[in-house]
């Protein structure tokens, strides 16, 4: 084999498949809160990363610092991302949507400086580890059975398996969430917030209750993030990962949940195969080259399908 | 010595009794005496030499957050275009520098024209190639938000691809400094200022007195109307990525000459300084994000004087979501609140 070939076998490795389908899960809960926001309610939320970043901390630091069960960190790692979104959508949510994407930035951002800042509580840039004592334990209990499988060896199939799970029925959940009274009221403020005032519904709680949402899905998304790796700290927080969300968000269609889930794995396929294919140049190169496609990606889509896969364009009334 | 702090603490408790009467002077006068009464305040308490110098390490940021700024803000203004790639542009502008300055060993001041050349040639290029055509089509305001988003991924991680995430520098003295009055500034930090501020007066000068740059400004005031009123709005939009993309490319060039060095990330990471700056101003308003650029640089600095400058970042984002909730309209922008 020359040395310039690139090397598809990694797309055969179970490995890489574990891989993506984690990342693909956790970016595809991350995901779901953006589209219930951008694709549902019309407010472009550009904070995702910081509420995944509260989720995960709050988690982390309720288990390390705190010594509270890991079952009991992570409804209360959901409640303070909920009562983030609420604080920060409060002021904000009044003012214009790209104003509202500027506030949303700059708050994950401040989330971001924090975490690194604040050394004592959270490790700073080195991070804290050595939360995931009793999801390890489930996991062992779930490797024992997969071992009559052959598969007692794939260390970080449980995780997948509860991160498939957790994130197929979020998606179903947001889906019939969307069918309810409550989500045509979104749709409606979306497509006409006088409209919607006028019929007597308070626009400005609907939005208020749709970024605590997002909020909320943003924190699972941590706790997943942070078990994957067994350690978190700030760059896994950067707002790279937000509009990551957003290339997921684009490719699979706005407004469409199962959208979701296909960009989600067609992203997360691309951007590992990528990673681990044999390519001929370094680390911080391969990393730059998936970035420059993620940007084409984005540009190209919208300029000529601007409603990415599964969307619908009628759907996309963003456009004052 | 304590009769000095009692006048000082007199003046300012004159100036705060002013502001409560001053109900009908002009939010920038208020502001104004709002920062007077914080210079004075710190000055008080934290000393004179603490004070001056923290001032001189915010003039410094002052410029490149201000020709930064103004670029941001007229493409918002002229083409309602918030865009994220704008930081990336002050990358662009520092990696030509270094192509031209240290891999073809041009003397800086070619490589700073290259520089500003350079990136308005780009800024020009996105238009015709991608703003352009989508404002034909009608594009919406997410629409074009992503976009801006995926040229930003573009420009920051071709760079990386090319140069790599290694800092590099250019080819100015980063050791030298110069002490006057006891206050301590890099010689190079001294041509920064000096070169940011005389940029950023022409700057002013030119939007005031030129045709073209009351035209810039009328367009950014009311698109439709300057269009009526005759403008040539094709040129005139030209024009104004030439300024916006030229002036951000210098910018780059200044923040890396400022702090010794640059990587790919050196743009995101200003951007949100920027728009901070943008918004203090008035989103839209050339002169506003001139003044919200120099504003930005000072608060920033002062900042540390009371807390860890470790937070001076943070400190910028928090002026910006006050502003946004207090007066969304910034500083100097007309009330037009809009839901």
């Amino acid at each position: 084999m020359t040395p310039l070939a690139v090397s598809l076998d990694v797309f055969g490795s179970l490995d890489f498949w574990i891989g993506v389908g984690l990342l693909a899960a956790t970016y595809g809960i991350f995901t779901l809160g953006l589209q219930l926001n951008v694709g549902y309610t019309g407010v472009i939320n550009f904070g995702q990363a910081g509420f995944m970043a509260i989720g995960a901390y709050t988690m982390a630091i309720l288990v390390v610092e705190a010594e509270i069960s890991f079952w009991l960190a992570l409804p209360a790692s959901i409640i303070v991302a909920m009562a983030a979104g609420l604080i920060i959508g409060l002021p904000s949510l009044r003012l214009r949507a790209d104003y509202f994407a500027i506030v949303t930035i700059a708050f994950a951002e401040i989330i971001r400086y924090t975490a690194v800042n604040a050394r004592e509580l959270t490790g700073g840039s080195q991070g804290i580890g050595g939360f995931d004592g009793a999801f390890l334990d489930l996991s062992d209990l779930m490797l024992d059975g997969l071992d009559s499988f052959g598969l007692g060896d794939q260390f970080l199939l449980p995780l997948l398996i509860v991160a498939v799970v957790v994130f197929g029925l979020l998606t179903v959940g947001m889906y019939f969430l969307q069918r309810s009274p409550w989500g045509r009221v979104l749709r409606a403020i979306r497509e006409d917030e006088d409209a919607a005032r006028a019929l007597g519904k308070n626009a400005f709680a609907y939005k208020l209750q749709s970024i605590s949402i997002a909020a909320a899905l943003g924190a699972v998304a941590g706790w997943f993030l942070a078990l994957n790796l067994a350690f978190i700290s700030p760059t896994q927080f950067d707002p790279l990962f937000t509009f990551l969300g957003y290339a997921v968000l684009i490719l699979g269609g706005l407004a469409n949940y199962f959208g979701v889930v296909l960009g989600a794995i067609i992203l997360w396929t691309l951007l590992e195969g990528l990673r681990l294919m044999d390519l001929p140049l370094d680390a911080s190169q391969t990393a730059a080259l998936r970035y420059v496609l993620v940007g084409l990606v984005l540009i190209g889509l919208m300029a000529f399908r601007p409603q990415g896969m599964l969307g619908k364009r009628q759907e996309m009334v963003l456009g004052d | 010595m304590e009769a000095a702090e009692a006048g000082a603490v007199e003046n300012q408790q004159g100036r705060l009794a002013g502001l409560g009467a001053s109900a009908s002077l002009s939010p920038p006068v208020v502001a104004a005496l709002i920062v007077a009464a914080i210079a004075v305040a710190l000055i008080v308490t934290q000393g004179l030499q603490p004070f001056g110098q923290t001032t001189v390490n915010g003039l410094i940021s002052a410029s490149y957050f201000a020709l930064g700024a103004v670029g941001l803000t007229l493409v918002y203004g002229t083409l309602k275009l918030v865009n994220f790639a704008h930081g990336d542009l002050l990358t662009l502008g520092a990696y030509v520098a270094f192509v031209a300055n240290v891999s073809l060993g041009l003397p800086i001041l070619v490589a700073v024209l290259c520089s500003v050349a350079g990136v308005a040639a780009f800024g020009v290029a996105t238009e015709r190639a991608i703003w352009r055509p989508m404002r034909a089509k009608g594009a919406g305001l997410l629409q074009l938000l992503i976009m801006t988003l995926g040229l930003a991924f573009v420009i920051r991680y071709s760079i990386q691809l090319f140069a790599g995430t290694q800092p590099r520098s250019l080819e100015v003295d980063v050791t030298s400094s110069t002490s006057f009055l006891g206050l301590t500034i890099g010689q190079t930090q001294l041509i920064v200022v000096l070169v940011g501020f005389a940029v950023l007066l022409a700057v002013g000068a030119a939007l005031r007195f030129t045709s073209l740059g009351k035209q810039m400004r009328a367009l950014s005031d009311n698109f439709e109307l300057a269009e009526v009123a005759g403008i040539n709005t094709d040129r005139v939009v030209l024009a104004t990525w030439i300024f916006a993309a030229g002036l951000a490319g210098l910018a780059g060039v200044l923040y890396t000459s400022a702090i010794g060095n640059m990587t790919p990330n050196l743009g995101f990471f200003l951007l949100l300084s920027l728009f901070a700056a943008v918004i203090l101003g008035g989103i839209g308003n050339a002169y506003g994000a001139l003044a919200g650029g120099v504003l930005l640089g000072l608060t920033q600095e002062w900042s540390t004087l009371l807390i860890d400058a470790r937070w001076k970042l943070a400190v910028g984002f928090l002026v910006l979501i006050l502003v946004l909730v207090v007066r969304p309209q910034g500083l100097f922008g007309r009330q037009e609140r809009a839901l």
